[in-house]
């Protein structure tokens, strides 16, 4: 879908918002909701730093580690593919405290989407340093660079570009992911729907807005990457023989 | 004692009984997720000018979360005067979504088909759902088999959702546990296992077709 559709739909999305919040059903459960969109944005962008620092350093350990490393990050991807987000959050919530390890919800919550996520996000890293062309290595060889110095300087910047993208499409994945917290106790935006919705049963103009808003947010996120996208491509002319 | 064997034994049946929920939950979900992803992109292809409200529908199923749908679904619709169980309403939801990105893929099976295969059947005046039937679906959804089976692997990772709703699944058996027993370890770790078995037992399943898809197509 083309970046002006996604801008055309936000547009649309905010203004049905802001048409809705000047009728009474509606504007009554706005401030309550805005409040918890506040903790899901929070939990998203925290959440997905660490998705992005967990993915580069499992790939990094997964591709030119040593083998104990290797395997390390292998089961990290592994477990955390293989489980659902819901466990994972269940898991750190319910039962590391019976091992003597409580967190508080709101870093239970950062801490399992973001594993969850990083997860996902080592296999595009790897995906993307794998596609960069074999000659950009060679050349690097030919220059007496060192293996480090290759990835650093001719790789990684390469490959960022190839990463945005799918990067993008788990940064909304881990947006929509953070509507499970709520069933750890949370108070985001999820949360103060279902709040809302058994104190008021005004469950049509409740979910309607949360469905907007979080579409909203989902949309602002698809439009920064793909803005990041285009700043990032200037001057290279990817898949282009020169 | 962090883990209890006796304990984990003891509730084993129990989980087991829940996974066929779980199971069933996977299977109707998909079963809706597949065919109506698959009317979403013929219609798209057949429908002249129905693709923008597609993509549309799609982005819109897309970007807002899961949970939401299911609650949406399960406490909306009663609101209509449509009464959903929890266990429909559920799968339905996860249907839905599901058939969201079922149709990319689609689409993006049917994008892989030569032109030239569309023309030679007007060329022999097939009627447009004779050519999708016994041209281009049998070319376009083999090598898409794989992508489906990812989504179908994601769609039973997603079954556990239900039991925000209260559906008697895994998740919402192995909560039950927890709370009687104020054991939470033993349920909780069984199911996450259960679902990492299941996950990488497919995984293997889904590269074995795709080398088998291969081969085939290889001729």
């Amino acid at each position: 879908m083309g970046i002006r559709t996604l801008v055309a739909m936000l547009v649309v999305s905010l203004a049905v918002i802001s048409v809705l919040a000047t009728q009474a059903t509606y504007s009554l459960f706005l401030p309550g909701l805005l409040q918890g969109a506040v903790l899901t944005i929070e939990i998203a962008v925290l959440g997905s730093l660490l998705a992005v620092i967990m993915g580069v350093l499992a790939a990094l350990a997964r591709m030119y580690g040593p083998a104990p490393l290797r395997w390390l990050a292998t089961a990290y991807v592994e477990i955390f593919r293989g489980t659902s987000a819901l466990v994972q959050l269940f898991w750190l919530f319910f039962v590391l405290p019976q091992f003597g390890v409580t967190l508080d919800a709101f870093l239970v919550a950062v801490l399992a989407l973001g594993l969850n996520v990083g997860a996902y996000g080592s296999e595009c890293v790897r995906g993307a340093i794998q596609s960069v062309a074999r000659g950009q290595w060679e050349a690097g060889t030919a220059l007496n660079m060192s293996r480090g110095q290759m990835l650093r300087r001719i790789i990684l910047p390469q490959a960022f570009i190839a990463m945005i993208p799918p990067w993008g499409n788990l940064f909304i994945e881990l947006l929509k992911s953070t509507a499970l917290v709520s069933l750890i106790t949370l108070s985001d935006l999820a949360f103060k729907a279902q709040q809302m919705n058994q104190n008021t049963f005004k469950t049509i103009p409740i979910f309607t807005l949360v469905l907007l808003m979080y579409l909203a947010m989902s949309l602002t996120v698809s439009i920064g990457m793909r803005l990041l996208e285009k700043r990032a491509s200037i001057g290279l002319a990817r898949g282009k023989a020169t | 004692m962090i883990w209890d064997w006796g304990f984990t034994l003891e509730i084993l049946p129990v989980l087991a009984h829940a996974a066929v929920i779980s199971i069933e939950a996977t299977l109707l979900g998909f079963a809706i997720a597949a065919s109506l992803g698959l009317v979403l992109a013929v219609v798209r292809i057949a429908v002249p000018r129905t693709g923008w409200t597609i993509s549309v529908l799609v982005e819109l199923i897309r970007s807002t979360p899961l949970l939401i749908q299911i609650f949406f679904l399960y406490f909306v619709f009663p609101k209509f005067g449509i009464v959903l169980d929890a266990f429909t309403a559920g799968v339905l939801a996860i249907g839905i979504h599901y058939a969201a990105y079922c149709s990319e893929v689609y689409r993006a099976g049917f994008d892989n088909i030569h032109r030239g295969q569309w023309e030679a059947s007007i060329a022999l005046n097939l009627s447009s759902w004779t050519t999708f039937r016994d041209i281009i679906i049998p070319q376009a959804i083999p090598p898409i088999v794989p992508a489906l089976g990812n989504y179908l692997v994601a769609l039973f990772k997603e079954t556990p959702l239900l039991s925000a709703i209260a559906v008697l699944e895994l998740m919402q058996t192995a909560k039950i546990i927890g709370s009687e027993t104020f054991r939470y370890t033993e349920p909780i770790t069984l199911v996450g296992l259960f679902f990492l078995a299941m996950s990488l037992v497919s995984a293997a399943l889904i590269r074995a077709l795709e080398r088998l898809l291969n081969r085939r197509n290889a001729r």
